[in-house]
């Protein structure tokens, strides 16, 4: 699955990251420096093995319904780059 | 369901459409799915939001009970699978009314699996919506445009609030089913408390996925599940009214049996309907970075679910809109569709049955689904609103039951009580609106009016509908509040009929 | 007064509570010290001189009442990747330059709770992403330590590596870090002190700024093995704010150190002696493997056989992660925003250019990439069965030894710069710790010895969920055994 300058543009467009053009070419042949190495996961035998998606073997916590937090705008706007009458601004979104 | 309703007539032949819907229900909490910030409607922007909610560093998300109780009660509801384990999943994408960069979601493990829901159709008849899943999921921030014209302002209030999204089988054949679709969803959830269907307020909208196939081949994909018998399909994305689910799918339908029948394929998109123009528009800015990157959320665990609590839960729901409709006919004698129209809005059924008791159950039907119902209409109200206690209808049924007054006098003592002029009988008796029984009073008016109308008289054995002006004179000239009954009993004995 | 910097937390807290100096003394002593070294070490990215000596005043007032916490009146560095009120917290990053938390992480007011004092916070990798401390946006953080061979400038290891650095250089007490692949092990190592991660759920992730949120956890490096019990106590807890948080009690583990070994299980896993492991690692290996045998341990042969796995299985599972838990620094709430942009798209994107560094954004896009549509099944599920197969390597082992011996990484303090060249090399720092994150395990790093060119060797204990007791135990059998006592030849 070898990546090329069009994948990592794709893939840097997806993670939002700004690549200049020139970057593309290098970044590909990092990434699949990094991903060759990754292959080797293919020689363990994975069959029937469920995903471990975490390390805590217990299930989920449930917190009750009660209003505990809000009403803190000034602590939710204050590292806010652009801010006014209460809403966080940014540039016009155009659907 | 009859195959000519589904049927679209095109310039190359005859279409179906198919569509499955998407319903976004808001769950009636207090607090957020993963915060404990207040869910609301009012507050002034960014009032309602907790740093977990805007996403700030370090901020980890714990799961509101309340909420998963709501989406059991739901999938008991829609008479679906409950899964006792299931998982949250990160939906990743940018966009600035979207605080983390993810929506917490069910992709892979949702809280509840397959159902059904039977649906009553606009003529009586039932269809059947499978019900595919039902997931818990955060909602989303609001963005404000028309408050600069270069910028956009975020308020995050709604940021985090529970959704249940509810997918359906594309067992839905045309806008009328799926408008009924939706209200049958919407009456179901409103039943459970668990969300107030408030679409005004965006509480429920619906994502209507549309595709077109040619006569036939939706019996094709029903035989074999094969989806290729269906055609391409594109979602309408939030869609917030019954009206606009119905206008939405007649234009998109047309749209893309236009497209192929000029030779053209339909693209896979996400569309949104503009009511203003009337017409469905692409939403390609979205679409072209649509791959979400689902994976299992690392900060949260398996949600398990112990059956004796979904048992419990269970034990302790309300009648369901299904139950009550069945309940109604076999208790009350009503037909299905009085009892339909009945259950359409529960305090409508609870006004129904508290005024019901004792009374000619159909007579109460009546008044409650007409009278009662256009005048709260008028106002803009619904059952929950009413004004008016349940008892004074009894009392309306009882005086009409008991011959105290006519049915069309009824009419005239119902406006008095609307008008807050007191109980049927205080009406009854302070405008005089008693309807004369006595039948001497009755014989003598007959009597006059026979001798008036000698020919009129002697005609009617020859042509007995003449009746009918017969009976509009003696009701004329007693005020309207002669027993008709009465009067045509009389009448008849008097005329030699 | 400045001996007083060279005390143990332990014999820290105990002056303090015998009234022998106070924690202003205490306090000014480790300020004076940081403001003659930071410069050359850069240890410190903010110094907090008026909150630290506040809270020391507070403290003394509260140790002349005779009352006060565990921690009462010690001042501490504290990493910046916890969320302090009111200061400036920037995990290493542009993207967080001038972020000042409206709030506490759970560690650092559990701290606060005993009594600590803040010092300031110390510098680290970006986002916890490095083993070098060289991707931080404020400079690479120096090791004390230089070799005997050259003059040349050391690594004190990543990505707590302010962490290390300020604590093998007497700039605070003991100091929190964090650990996600070998953060808090790998440094300790580098430079002469100790290091533990302890089990996953421990420590609250609650305000703690997130690389990989199933691999991340807090724990402290610390001059003793003691020390770490101590600051390790504080910082756990059970925190109903982190739904990973494990609702157990937290032992004082203190009382485990210094207990005899005597009839424990060492395991040691054949399949840590990888290609290439200097000879120094590897008689340092034997030398502790000795030791514990002296102690009266039981050595067992043990295999983990999937451990060569546990690098690039952690190549996908922690870029994953962060790739989605970094989503959130998009210049619209809080963070760096691009003053230049053609678009919303393009503001994300240049806002994240700017305020990410290179190897943040190597990661973000290893991470997008596994995760996206195509590749998830065979990168990322992967990935997780694979890492299912590494714990069930050790749940095979436990019922055959209480312990696991190994060394703690595979070679000493590197030069600043030697392997930026190539981040696959920079990667290998973490082989030996990767395996206990993957896991959920603890592990601990304590100094064995000095290398040939006399720079701090560490071992590694891994033992148990939730048994950092023996750990402690096993540790500190260790500590006695090695008499570490060497500390750096000031340079700075």
């Amino acid at each position: 699955m070898a990546i090329d300058a069009a994948t990592v543009r794709k893939v840097a467009h997806l993670a939002r990251i700004k690549t200049p053009e020139d970057r593309l070419e290098p970044l590909a042949q990092e990434l699949n420096g990094i991903l060759n190495w990754i292959e080797q996961l293919n020689e363990v035998d994975v069959q029937g093995v469920e995903p471990m998606t975490s390390n805590v073997a217990q299930p989920l916590r449930l917190r009750e319904d009660v209003v505990t937090d809000g009403a803190k705008v000034d602590a939710v706007l204050s590292n806010a780059p652009k801010s006014a009458d209460g809403f966080f601004v940014v540039p016009k979104v155009v659907d | 369901m009859s195959d000519n309703k589904t049927l679209i007539k095109g310039r190359t032949g005859d279409w179906e459409i198919v569509m499955g819907l998407e319903i976004h229900a808001q769950v009636a909490s207090k607090a957020k799915l993963f915060s404990g910030a207040a869910v609301g409607f009012g507050a002034g922007p960014n009032e309602q939001v907790s740093l977990v909610d805007a996403g700030f560093p370090g901020m980890l998300p714990t799961l509101n009970k309340h909420c998963v109780e709501q989406a059991v009660k739901s999938g008991l509801g829609l008479k679906a699978q409950i899964n006792l384990k299931s998982q949250f999943d990160r939906k990743n994408y940018f966009y600035p009314d979207l605080p983390t960069g993810y929506q917490i979601s069910q992709l892979y493990h949702p809280i509840v699996g397959e159902g059904v829901v039977e649906v009553e159709a606009e003529d009586g008849s039932f269809f059947n919506v499978g019900i595919e899943r039902l997931h818990l999921e955060q909602d989303a921030g609001k963005l404000i445009h028309d408050l600069s014209p270069t910028e956009s302002y975020v308020d995050l209030n709604r940021a985090g609030t529970a959704l249940m999204e509810i997918v359906s089988r594309p067992d839905i054949r045309t806008p009328e089913e799926a408008v009924a679709y939706v209200k049958k969803i919407r009456t179901i959830l409103i039943y459970l408390g668990t969300c107030d269907g408030d679409m005004d307020k965006g509480n429920l909208r619906a994502d209507v996925n549309v595709s077109v196939c040619r006569a036939g081949n939706y019996a094709k994909f029903k035989e074999t599940g094969d989806f290729g018998f269906l055609g391409t399909r594109c979602e309408i994305k939030n869609v917030n009214s019954f009206r606009f689910i119905s206008q939405a799918i007649n234009y998109e339908a047309r749209r893309q049996i236009e497209i192929l029948e000029d030779g053209g394929s339909i693209i896979q998109e996400t569309r949104l309907y503009d009511p203003t123009a009337g017409e469905t528009r692409s939403m390609r800015s979205k679409e072209e970075a649509m791959d979400y990157r689902y994976f299992p959320d690392p900060d949260l665990l398996p949600l398990e679910l112990e059956q004796a609590w979904i048992d419990e839960i269970k034990a302790n729901l309300p009648e369901l809109p299904d139950e009550k409709r069945r309940r109604l006919m076999a208790d009350y004698g009503l037909s299905q569709y009085d009892a339909v129209v009945l259950i359409s809005e529960q305090a409508k059924a609870d006004y129904f049955e508290a005024a019901a008791k004792g009374r000619d159950a159909k007579l109460v039907s009546n008044w409650v689904t007409n009278e009662v119902s256009a005048r709260l209409a008028a106002d803009g109200k619904d059952f929950s609103e009413n004004p008016l206690p349940a008892a004074h209808v009894a009392q309306l049924v009882e005086l009409i039951e008991t011959n105290v007054i006519s049915s069309k006098i009824a009419k005239e003592v119902f406006d008095y009580v609307w008008n807050g002029e007191g109980s049927p009988a205080e009406v009854v008796e302070k405008h005089g609106l008693k309807q004369v029984t006595d039948t001497g009073a009755i014989e003598k008016a007959v009597d006059d009016i026979i001798a008036a109308n000698p020919d009129k008289a002697a005609a009617v054995a020859e042509k007995p509908q003449a009746l009918g002006w017969f009976v509009g004179q003696v009701m004329k000239a007693t005020g309207g509040k002669a027993n008709p009954a009465a009067v045509n009993d009389i009448l008849k004995s008097k005329l030699g009929l | 007064m400045s001996d007083l910097t060279k005390l143990t937390l332990k014999d820290a807290v105990d002056g303090l509570k015998a009234k022998t100096f106070t924690s202003e003394e205490l306090t000014r002593a480790f300020l004076t010290n940081i403001e003659a070294s930071n410069p050359a070490l850069n240890a410190y990215v903010e110094v907090t001189a008026d909150k630290a000596l506040e809270q020391a005043r507070a403290s003394d007032a509260r140790l002349a009442k005779g009352e006060g916490g565990a921690l009462e009146g010690a001042p501490l560095g504290i990493k910046d990747l916890f969320c302090t009120e009111g200061v400036q917290t920037t995990a290493g990053s542009n993207m967080l330059r001038g972020f000042v938390p409206p709030y506490e992480s759970t560690v650092t007011a559990n701290l606060w709770r005993d009594g600590a004092v803040m010092l300031g916070k110390l510098n680290m990798d970006e986002f916890a992403m490095g083993s070098a401390n060289e991707t931080s946006a404020f400079g690479p953080v120096k090791n004390p330590w230089k070799a005997k061979s050259s003059d040349a400038e050391l690594t004190p290891g990543g990505s707590s590596g302010g962490s290390a650095s300020a604590v093998a250089s007497d700039l605070c007490l003991a100091a929190t870090a964090s650990d996600t692949g070998g953060s808090i092990r790998q440094p300790a190592a580098f430079t002469g002190t100790v290091g533990i991660k302890p089990t996953y759920g421990r420590a609250s992730r609650f305000g703690m700024v997130a690389f990989a949120s199933s691999l991340d956890q807090a724990g402290p490096i610390t001059k003793t093995v003691t020390d770490a019990a101590i600051l390790l106590k504080s910082m756990c807890s059970f925190d109903a704010k982190d739904s990973t948080s494990l609702d157990i009690p937290t032992p004082d583990w203190t009382q485990s150190v210094g207990q005899s070994v005597k009839g424990l299980r060492i395991g040691v896993p054949a399949e840590y002696l990888i290609d290439g492991m200097s000879e120094e690692i590897k008689a340092l290996w034997q030398q502790g493997v000795a030791w514990l045998k002296a102690a009266g341990c039981e050595i067992v042969e043990i295999s983990l056989p999937h451990t060569k796995y546990a690098l690039p299985a952690y190549y996908i599972v922690a870029p994953a992660e962060a790739s989605s838990n970094l989503a959130r620094y998009d210049g619209m709430r809080f963070g760096h925003r691009a003053e230049e942009f053609s678009s919303l798209d393009d503001l994300y994107a240049a806002s994240r250019a700017e305020g990410f560094g290179k190897e943040v954004q190597r990661r973000l896009t290893i991470g997008t990439y596994v995760l996206s549509a195509g590749f998830y099944d065979a990168y990322y599920v992967k990935a997780l069965k694979v890492r299912r197969r590494i714990a069930e390597d050790f749940d095979k082992v436990w019922g055959s030894v209480d312990a696991i011996l190994t060394p703690s990484t595979p070679t000493a303090a590197f030069k600043l710069g030697d392997k930026q060249i190539d981040p696959l090399t920079m990667y290998l720092n973490d082989v030996f710790t990767v395996t206990t994150n993957l896991a959920g395990l603890p592990g601990i790093s304590v100094p064995a010895g000095l290398s040939s060119d006399g720079l701090p060797l560490g071992l590694q204990v891994i033992g148990k969920a939730l048994d950092e007791a023996t750990v402690f135990q096993v540790a500190a059998a260790l500590e006695d055994s090695a008499g570490f006592v060497a500390k750096p030849a000031k340079w700075w």
